[in-house]
């Protein structure tokens, strides 16, 4: 019996898409079987994202609505063979499925795989309600912005009132020269104001950027900083210990200087 | 000048986390309340308690509320009394009358 596992942060533009993508992908590539479900009805994004937007036939709605069978609205990925994408409906709203609905279909995925990740929609009402329904699980995708840390707190009150699992942090698009300059909250500002447990942080990196243009997760990227960062939380999910990614790693040559003039 | 090269050399002028950690300490004051109103009402509910020891009062006119200003929030708490008691417990113990 799989695990299933929504993806959400309250605002958008946070990185709950990327972030399943390549949680999805890092899974699959420790050899775990998985299915990502794009719950963001009439705004899907994790097609394109994944890069598997031209294999769309089916959709979430259409299995929910008994127009196919499950097992033909899942997209097999290009890459992994144990890796499947289950779109949203393009043309529908949130309204168009319900939480039981939701439910049964969870239900249903986590028989056949070891995880279901969950992509959630941004906003706390149907379309948040939808996703978390039949999940066990949560991880909240912030960045070290106030009004994404903000909403982060609301969502994950909404979590508790849900009687969720207590959810788990990701900090994302962390920029390590401005967290060294107090012009950024750091990882223990942002645990010690949401008072939640860490699951781990991701530099910003443009090769995220890179990656979507392509439509290949920057995980597949051994060059990429943020790619390293969702390996390394792709195996915490599994449950092993991972010591956090050396953010220092990949300084600018601005922060070279500094340590050379013992300003570091 | 000499305040680019402090930049360009890390030595910060003024630092916005410590602004940012303050704005979202208030902000979220409010907002925690409004996630569980269960807290306020549970609140209300044990000032009634204590507050009648010492007051008759007038429960179903009772107000709490938080109200923010500038850089502080605080408790505000409307409570129309009826009657003060002659009587009351000190400790929960001895009664006092004066």
């Amino acid at each position: 019996m799989g695990e299933v596992i929504v993806i959400t942060s309250g605002k958008g533009g946070v990185g709950k898409t990327t972030t399943t993508a390549n949680l999805g992908t890092g899974l699959a590539l420790l050899g775990k079987r998985v299915v990502m479900v794009d719950t963001d009805i009439g705004l899907r994004n994790l097609d394109v994202v994944l890069g598997l937007e031209n294999r769309i036939v089916y959709d979430l709605v259409d299995v929910v609505e008994g127009r196919c069978r499950l097992k033909q609205a899942l997209i097999k990925d290009k890459r992994l063979e144990n890796l499947y994408l289950l779109p949203a409906n393009q043309t529908r709203d949130k309204t168009a499925v319900t939480r039981h609905q939701m439910m049964d279909l969870c239900d249903q995925l986590k028989e056949d795989f070891d995880f279901v990740l969950i992509d959630c929609p941004a906003g706390i009402e149907m379309g948040f309600k939808n996703a978390i329904a039949g999940a066990e699980k949560a991880v909240v995708v912030t960045t070290p912005e106030v009004a994404a840390v903000r909403d982060a707190d609301r969502i994950i009150g909404l979590l508790e009132a849900a009687e969720m699992e207590a959810p788990r942090l990701i900090i994302n698009r962390v920029r390590p020269d401005m967290v060294r300059r107090g012009d950024m909250m750091d990882i223990d500002d942002m645990l010690e104001i949401l008072a939640i447990d860490l699951l781990g942080v991701v530099p910003e990196d443009e090769m995220i950027v890179v990656s979507t243009n392509k439509g290949e997760p920057a995980i597949l990227d051994k060059r990429s900083r943020a790619g390293q960062a969702y390996h390394n939380i792709s195996r915490r999910l599994l449950g092993e210990e991972v010591p956090l990614l050396n953010l220092e790693g990949n300084e600018g040559i601005v922060a070279k200087l500094r340590k050379l003039f013992g300003l570091g | 000048m000499l305040e680019f090269l402090l930049r360009f050399f890390g030595r910060e002028t003024g630092s916005s986390k410590k602004v940012a950690k303050e704005r979202l300490r208030l902000v979220l004051v409010h907002d925690r309340v409004g996630v569980s109103p269960h807290l306020l009402e549970a609140l209300k509910e044990d000032l009634i308690k204590v507050i009648s020891e010492y007051l008759e009062i007038d429960a179903s006119g009772l107000e709490v509320s938080l109200s923010r200003e500038n850089d502080t929030v605080a408790l505000v708490a409307n409570i129309p009394i009826l009657r003060i008691k002659r009587t009351f417990k000190v400790g929960g113990e001895q009664s006092v009358t004066y």
